[in-house]
């Protein structure tokens, strides 16, 4: 891409309209003044539209291919959502309309609300959040109220396996706690014997993702739960992988007392390039109490907003990311109860697929079945070619596909995370596996192409070194 | 239609391939007595049809106003067509953040304009990603500057009750004090700042304009602040630093504010944009996502996320916040909207809402009853009395297709807090005024 929309500035162009206007313009006092122009772009529409539409090519998305990015669940992010998105009737809405005047609004929150308290196994939701980070920050804020409004201040210690995202860590000291990272197993689930010993008196909360980072369901959940119960501890579910179990087995069940969904993720809402995604917070009844208000309440008048009891307060404006919300719940009416089952089964499948056709080559550490993703280490590979994780994701995306996770989770060398998602065809697996398979022949017989790649893309590997020790940040 | 492209007999090919048995084999390890039984209690499959169908009527029960007269921190204007077709292209809308940066020159480029676009309209020199919305953008910014020897942060009681509730929630999750000093005829005091000034303070907050409309001593709070050794922090509505002084012009040390009037629809509250931007000096404290031009090994710009090691994927426990997902496609409508308006149109939707929202406040004033609130100068926004139940004039001009001004409560009474945009006409506002004019009869 050549140049900056600012760089294509020309003074005195313009696209923009506006109707004649018929009142006096008015004067601003002189001291309020700034003191020149911002220097925003001049440029005439067909140029802000070709400069966006090439910028739009040098992007990409799920349209445009295979985009296994581990635990970021990339599907297919249905259309008909966009269109649900962009009735009047929800964009024109003000925040602070009157509740009878916006009856649809709460309609559309209380009711994805409730679909998603069900798929949970929660008794309450909060859909204030707007990410997933968001919503880590908000559960742990209810954790700390709680457990302050039941005298037990000494618990300060946020437990968090070495294999969680990096976010759990960055929320629990966010939200006032001390964080304690707890090993994995040779197994890759958690540790209970370094669990057992880290936990005590001063035991907050575990947080956990089920189905972990690794791609595995950890099978002693139930156990987990009942020793950090027994220390008076909360148990915390990062949703990022939720779309593993949906209509499987539910949070809720497994003993977990307040959670995060990742509309973005789970229930199909583009991404956006960052966002803008959806957090909600969901909980067990003892912690509805604490959530962020207002929340909605359906009463025989209709919806309506109410604040909590002992809310933790408001963790952002108005209500959360309306527009993402009502995204979800097109998602959710489309798939129907055996839908949302279907997609968990098909995304578990699709894993184990791929798995399966990539286990004989590349390095697959914790064995032969996933849940809906899986890690590869590529420590061995980069051993005796040189050629580590990175250097097959820059390959990958020579072969036109998005590469998938790489050097994550930290506890994995060399690792590659993959999450093809249920909306893969089997064809489209086969080309990543066979894609996959040829760049690790290629290491071998070739590792300078490799180390050169990408090589088709609009830049090659940018130096990021020197981005990050001479930082360039604005034009 | 779980949008599965895979038929059954597939999937059941693909089965054998993988060595299980069954579907419930896949599922092995998540043990029986967890196992969710039956259907989830959601209602059936339904069409592409019958959703949109339902979800037409949902958004069919809510009112749209022909006419508003509402802003308090969600803001209708005009946005033109073109942001809304690039900002709905699939290659943007169906990406993730740009880990990869060889396949995403375009959404990392549009990030760094975007960053160039704060630093202009703010005068800072470095801008992040974006954040989730104006309050929350506030609540960073404090965070930024809070440490063990300075704890406390103080808030103009003029802000918007928004942004208190957030700045409320984050300082007292993570053990900060945050107090509220007072204001005079509606106006951030900077005499009773300084009282409360001392050496426990990181940062002061206030916004431009505040919650009435009015525009403080920006430039007075700012010297108080610094005087104490505390940092200041100016909470600006984008499209009003068009024209008005910049928070760099009065010496913050942090800009924030809510980027929702560049192009973003009111949309019951959300997805909006917080934007953050700061000095030099400061940009490693930044949180969030930034955007950096570098060179690749041909030497051609490229662009990446730089100044990760402040950020949770690197350093966990340590970083700087947690943020992961921001809102990116918030950040490119935003960046569009102010390239499709340039800054002519900028000014002139500033230079609009000021002399409409003027026209409005001398004539509504004129009305028995609904003199004004405050004096001094205010950007699209001022208060009004209302000599009637604020509940039944809303009534009467939602008969007339018009969202009323927001009752609110301020420390000189209760009033109504009106707003213009140029999306508001010279003959709205006569109509208004004779509306007024029959209730206060």
């Amino acid at each position: 891409m050549k140049g900056t929309i600012f760089e294509k500035s020309r003074p005195g162009r313009s696209g923009f309209t506006l109707p004649a206007f018929d009142c006096e313009y008015e004067r601003i006092p002189e001291q309020l003044l700034r003191g020149g122009p911002p220097l925003l772009p001049e440029v005439a529409e067909v140029d802000l539209v070709r400069h966006y539409t090439a910028l739009s090519r040098e992007s990409f998305g799920v349209d445009c291919g295979f985009y296994p990015l581990g635990s970021c669940t990339m599907k297919y992010n249905p259309k008909i959502g966009e269109d649900a998105a962009a009735l009047s009737g929800f964009t024109d809405i003000h925040p602070l309309q009157p509740e009878d005047s916006a009856q649809g609004c709460l309609e559309a929150l209380g009711t994805l609300g409730g679909y998603l308290c069900e798929i949970t196994g929660m008794d309450a939701i909060s859909l204030q959040p707007a990410a997933g980070a968001h919503g880590e920050f908000t559960g742990l804020s209810m954790i700390k109220a709680y457990l302050g409004a039941t005298g037990h201040e000494e618990k300060k210690k946020v437990l968090v396996p070495d294999s969680a995202h990096g976010t759990n860590p960055a929320s629990a000291v966010m939200a006032g706690f001390t964080v304690v990272s707890i090993p994995s197993a040779a197994d890759g689930t958690v540790d209970l014997d370094a669990l057992r010993g880290a936990l005590g008196e001063d035991t907050a909360a575990l947080m956990l993702t089920n189905p972990n980072t690794l791609g595995l369901f950890e099978k002693n959940i139930a156990a987990v739960a009942g020793m950090v119960h027994e220390v008076g501890g909360l148990l915390y579910y990062d949703g990022a992988n939720l779309n593993a179990v949906m209509g499987i087995t539910r949070p809720g069940d497994m003993g977990f007392d307040v959670m995060h969904l990742n509309l973005h993720k789970t229930f199909a809402t583009p991404h956006g390039g960052g966002g803008p995604g959806s957090g909600p917070v969901a909980c067990k009844s003892f912690l509805a109490p604490y959530l962020p208000g207002p929340v909605v309440d359906r009463t025989t008048q209709g919806f309506c907003l109410r604040q909590p009891k002992h809310s933790v307060g408001r963790v952002k404006a108005f209500n959360g990311n309306f527009l993402v919300c009502v995204r979800a719940l097109a998602y959710l009416m489309t798939l129907g109860a055996a839908g949302v089952r279907e997609a968990a089964e098909n995304a578990v499948l699709n894993a184990n697929y791929l798995l399966a056709k990539l286990r004989g080559t590349y390095d697959a550490p914790y064995g032969g079945r996933c849940m809906h993703e899986f890690v590869l280490s590529l420590e061995q590979l980069k051993k005796s070619t040189g050629i580590g994780a990175t250097d097959i994701a820059k390959g990958l995306i020579d072969l036109g596909m998005h590469p998938p996770t790489v050097h994550f989770p930290l506890i994995v060398r060399e690792a590659m995370m993959i999450e093809p998602t249920e909306t893969e065809s089997r064809e489209t697996l086969d080309a990543a596996a066979e894609a996959m398979l040829r760049l690790y022949e290629t290491a071998r017989t070739d590792p300078g192409a490799l180390r050169a790649a990408p090589s088709g893309s609009p830049v090659g590997r940018p130096d990021e070194a020197a981005a990050a020790r001479n930082p360039v940040l604005r034009g | 239609m779980s949008y599965i492209p895979s038929t059954p007999e597939e999937r059941l090919e693909m089965l054998g391939a993988t060595g299980a048995q069954s579907m419930e084999d896949l599922f092995s390890a998540v043990p029986d007595h967890l196992r969710f039984k039956g259907l989830l209690d959601l209602p059936p499959a339904a069409s592409e049809f019958e959703v949109i169908s339902a979800l037409k009527e949902m958004a069919g029960r809510n009112k749209v106003y022909q006419t508003w007269f509402r802003g308090a921190g969600s803001y209708r204007h005009y946005i033109p067509s073109v942001v809304r077709h690039l900002a709905s292209r699939a290659e943007f809308v169906t990406a993730y953040t740009p880990y990869q940066a060889e396949i995403s020159q375009g959404i990392l480029q549009s990030i760094f304009e975007y960053q160039t676009l704060i630093c202009e309209l703010t005068g800072m020199d470095v801008s992040n990603a974006g954040v989730y919305d104006g309050a929350h953008a506030a609540a960073e910014a404090c965070a930024m500057f809070a440490d063990k020897n300075r704890p406390k942060v103080l808030a103009a009681s003029t802000v918007k009750p928004m942004t208190a509730e957030v700045l409320r929630t984050y300082c007292r999750v993570a053990g900060r004090e945050l107090e509220f000093f007072g204001a005079e005829d509606g106006k951030a005091s900077s005499a009773l700042l300084e009282q409360m000034l001392d050496t426990s303070v990181c940062c002061v907050y206030a916004e431009q304009p505040n919650f009435y409309g009015l525009v403080e001593d920006y430039g007075e709070l700012t010297r108080a602040a610094h005087a104490a050794g505390a940092k200041m922090v100016i909470g600006s509505y984008p499209i009003a630093l068009a024209v008005l002084k910049t928070p760099a012009e009065y010496g913050a040390d942090a800009a924030v504010g809510e980027a929702q009037p560049l192009g973003m629809p009111p949309a019951f509250g959300g997805p909006y944009l917080g934007y953050m931007a700061v000095k030099a000096a400061d940009a490693r404290k930044l949180p969030g996502r930034i955007a950096g031009a570098t060179v690749d090994a041909a030497g051609r710009t490229a662009y990446v996320l730089t100044l990760q090691a402040r950020e949770q994927h690197i350093r966990r426990e340590k970083a700087s916040s947690n943020i992961c997902s921001n809102q990116a496609l918030c950040a490119l409508t935003a960046t569009v909207y102010c390239a499709a308006a340039g800054p002519g149109g900028l000014k002139e939707i500033a230079m609009r809402c000021v002399s409409l929202a003027r026209y409005a406040a001398r004539r509504i004033s004129a009305v028995s009853g609904f003199s004004m609130m405050f004096e001094g100068f205010f950007f699209n926004e001022f208060v009004t009395r209302c000599p009637v139940d604020p509940a039944k004039l809303e009534t009467k001009l939602a008969e007339n297709d018009m969202l009323c001004g927001l009752p609110v409560q301020t420390e000189k009474g209760a009033g109504i807090l009106w707003c213009l945009t140029e999306r508001n006409t010279k003959d709205e506002i006569d109509r208004l005024v004779r509306l007024l004019g029959e209730v206060s009869a």
